[in-house]
């Protein structure tokens, strides 16, 4: 008898990870080659996973809503020793020959999980890492420039790397091991988080905890622009595409990067501690979408390219798949600068967080009628408020108030 | 699924005559249709959990579609030809490819699964509708060889949009050449649905370009065979060329790296998994007594045979050596691919093997 693990594999050409969504067995059943065990959620799809293996369940190695790498040792079940072995993931003596370049700081062979095809007391032995600890090359330079060294670091990463974290703990002179979260007593109903939500939660994090945010805002009459949603939607040319101001919005933006450019940029980060600015020389417009899966961004490539139907066109159609749940992966990676409607929530105005990589997003709030000032007199006006949060690494005060003035200049008078 | 659509086998397996498409059926012939169908079914099915598993990068699913490939399989001579894509699985095992080699190309340790010239297939065809002129191609030349073969050639509904296809329908009409086109509309082309793509059954357009067509049901085994059959001997004595739409579903994903949940209602599923190919040449069987619980025990041994040959062979098969590419992009030597082999072969040796 040995124990075999069963490796995450990649279900859909090139996917890294995959979401645990459910287990169909229980430790200790008798399981047979090709029994569905698993649900698995990847980028491109729920998928059902069949068993390689006959035998006794030992373990489930990843708990239910947990994300994982393809490679990550997932179930572990004893087998007869008659039992063929698994090649091509790190698995006994058959692996599968791996080529990396000489010299490079290679990863561990097979890292996240050998197994001794033939243990003496049915265990499962993971291969220590032999010589150097592991750390990417960001979290190495974090350790020079703290001062830290990392053989003496505990690792907390999942493929027993060291992390940024473990390099700060380190640093903070708390190097033993994280500190265990209190278990909290449960008083509510707890929900599960699920993919969307939890790429949008991490992708809020990051662009949080890295980016300073600055938010400005700026009311502004836009009855011009009404007036011209109501002309085009009358226009042939516009016929397939849904007219509105966030249409207007749209074009404004596109607009407005013309004259201020570095709104439509991404700060990088070098592996030598150094930064550059990117700008782009296209404009890749994200919309934020609420759609059935939770919030999602999906991009308008080139959007600067497009006529003012085809913008319109394009919005329609990308913002229908959006809430239609029929986005492809790439639909939102890739975008240069965002806008996002929150007056369909009935509100005027809030400080937005950026979508992690770009320098701006801009709120469009509701439109509603206010009493305002022309030429010395009151009247009313339809008013919407705009706010624009940008990365005050990359754009400073001057310039995100220009921009935010050209968009709102555009809203005011529209050059249709 | 319409109802004007030629049929020898009801969903309730009846067998029922067509005056254009005779057929002697026997319990032989019905058993050897029967393990095909199985057969292809476990290549199917094992070959999806062993990309589930890891093991190959994509399958390309066949479920649903076995009765008119396995169908059209038998209706070929040894000596006639095949052009397929890459989901005609059930053809490829009437015509004796060894599944083992079928799966190399899936796990990337090949650019091709088997030798043309010993199954007679051309190897399957990833680039959308472009056998359908090598097909026309070959049948050309069968005219000026004087043969007595014919030309089977197999593409879906969504192939049927290309410039190649319609290229390769207008040389066959205008040299008569022997070929049939078998179309099989499963409905998808990927995530577009054929009413998308054709406001008129295809079969119809075979009309503009002068060649006769019929629309049959293509989960009844029976019809694929009878049809096909009859289309091929008639090209093979001249009489041109043909076009079959057989009316099918595709009722797993695309490949393994789609998520049909996301385009299509599951409704329609169990509409077409009530009319599974499978169930009703079963049907039929047990109504004329010609499936004996015997039979049915040795198929099944032989098929989970099959699926533990697959397994186990596909789990141990190696990677090739990367210079292996270059071996048979000509015939012979050859100064850019010598060039190329030799600046691969310098990267390798910076590339350490563990
Ligand atoms: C020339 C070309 N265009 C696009 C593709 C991408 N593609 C792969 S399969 C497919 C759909 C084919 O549908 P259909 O002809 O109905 O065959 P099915 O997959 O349904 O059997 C497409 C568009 C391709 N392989 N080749
Ligand atoms: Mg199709």
């Amino acid at each position: 008898m040995s124990v075999r693990e069963f490796p995450l594999p990649d279900v859909g050409e090139g996917l890294t990870e995959a979401e645990i969504v459910g287990w169909r067995i229980s430790v200790g059943d008798e399981i047979a080659v090709n029994q569905p065990i698993v649900d698995i959620e990847t980028a491109k799809a729920v998928v059902e996973l069949p068993s390689p293996f006959t035998g006794r369940v030992t373990a489930l190695l990843v708990a239910p809503g947990a994300v994982v790498p393809v490679g990550t040792p997932i179930l572990a079940v004893e087998v007869s020793d008659r039992e063929p072995v698994l090649v091509g993931y790190g698995v006994g003596h058959e692996q599968g020959r791996r080529r990396r370049l000489r010299g490079a700081n290679a990863p561990q062979q097979g890292g996240a999980g050998r197994v001794e095809s033939a243990a003496p007391q049915q265990e499962v032995t993971r291969l220590v890492p032999p010589g150097k600890p592991m750390a990417k090359p960001p979290v190495r330079a974090l350790a020079r420039e703290l001062g830290v060294d990392l053989s003496r670091v505990t690792p907390t990463g999942s493929h027993g790397d060291i992390t940024r974290d473990d390099v700060r703990r380190a640093a903070s002179g708390n190097a033993s091991s994280p500190a265990p979260i209190a278990a909290r007593p449960v008083r509510g109903e707890r929900v599960p988080v699920r993919s969307v939500q939890r790429q949008m939660a991490q992708a809020m994090v990051r662009s949080m905890t890295t980016a300073p945010h600055v938010t400005e805002w700026v009311d502004v009459d836009v009855s011009a622009t009404m007036a011209l949603v109501k002309r085009l939607r009358a226009e042939p040319e516009f016929a397939d595409a849904r007219v509105t101001p966030l249409t207007i919005a749209a074009s404004a933006v596109i607009h407005a990067i013309r004259r201020t450019p570095i709104v439509n940029s991404s700060w990088v980060d070098l592996p030598d501690g150094s930064a550059e600015i990117e700008l782009y020389p296209f404009v890749n417009l994200g919309l934020a979408v609420a759609s059935p899966r939770g919030l999602v961004v999906p991009n308008v490539r080139d959007a600067g390219s497009l006529s003012l139907s085809g913008l319109a066109r394009a919005i329609t159609e990308v913002t229908e798949r959006a809430r239609e749940g029929r986005l492809t992966p790439s639909d939102s990676v890739e975008g240069t600068i965002t806008v996002t409607n929150i007056g369909v929530f009935g509100v005027d105005g809030g400080t937005p967080i950026l979508n992690p990589g770009e320098a701006a997003i801009l709120a469009t709030g509701r439109i509603v009628e206010r009493p305002w000032a022309v030429d010395g007199a009151l009247a009313v006006r339809p008013v919407m408020q705009l706010s624009l949060a940008f990365d005050h690494r990359v754009v400073d005060g001057a310039s995100g108030s220009a921009f935010l003035a050209d968009v709102a200049a555009y809203l005011h008078r529209p050059p249709h | 699924m319409t109802e004007d659509v030629i049929r020898l086998l009801t969903p309730e397996g009846e067998r029922i005559e067509h005056p254009d498409y005779p057929l002697e059926v026997d319990a032989d012939l019905l058993r050897r249709l029967y393990r095909d169908i199985v057969l292809t079914r476990r290549t199917d099915v094992e070959s999806t959990a062993l990309q589930r598993t890891g093991e190959l990068g994509l399958w390309c699913p066949v479920l649903g579609q076995e009765g008119i490939q396995v169908g059209a399989g038998h209706a070929m001579r040894p000596t006639d030809y095949g052009f397929t894509t890459y989901r005609e699985v059930g053809i490829f095992q009437v015509r004796g490819v060894d599944p083992v080699e079928l799966l190399h190309l899936y796990r990337g340790v090949t650019h091709s699964s088997w030798d043309p010239r010993r199954v007679g297939l051309g190897i399957f065809t990833i680039v959308i509708g472009s056998h359908a002129l090598h097909s026309v191609g070959y049948a050309m030349g069968i005219q000026r060889d004087g043969a007595d073969e014919a030309v089977l050639s197999c593409f879906g509904d969504g192939a049927t949009s290309t410039g190649d296809v319609h290229e390769a329908m207008v040389f066959a009409a205008a040299f008569n050449a022997p070929v049939v086109f078998l179309v099989q509309n499963n409905q998808w082309a990927i995530s577009v649905p054929v009413t998308r793509q054709a406001r008129a059954p295809l079969a119809t357009r075979a009309a503009g370009y002068g060649i006769p067509s019929v629309r049959i049901d293509g989960n009844d085994v029976l019809a694929g065979l009878a049809v096909t059959r009859t289309l091929l001997d008639r090209a093979r004595e001249g009489g041109g060329p043909a076009f079959i739409e057989a009316v099918t579903y595709r009722r797993g994903p695309h490949t393994t790296s789609d998520d049909p949940t996301r385009y299509r209602d599951e409704a329609e599923l169990d509409h077409w998994a009530s009319l599974d190919p499978l169930d009703r040449l079963r049907r039929h069987m047990e109504r004329v007594g010609a499936l004996d619980p015997e039979f049915v025990a040795a198929v099944d041994a032989e098929a989970d045979a099959l699926g533990e040959l697959l397994r186990e062979t596909i789990r141990g098969m190696e990677a090739p050596d990367p210079l292996r590419m270059f071996e048979h992009v000509y015939a012979e030597p050859h100064r850019q691919v010598t060039a190329d082999r030799a600046a691969m072969a310098d990267y390798l040796a910076t590339v350490e093997t563990s």
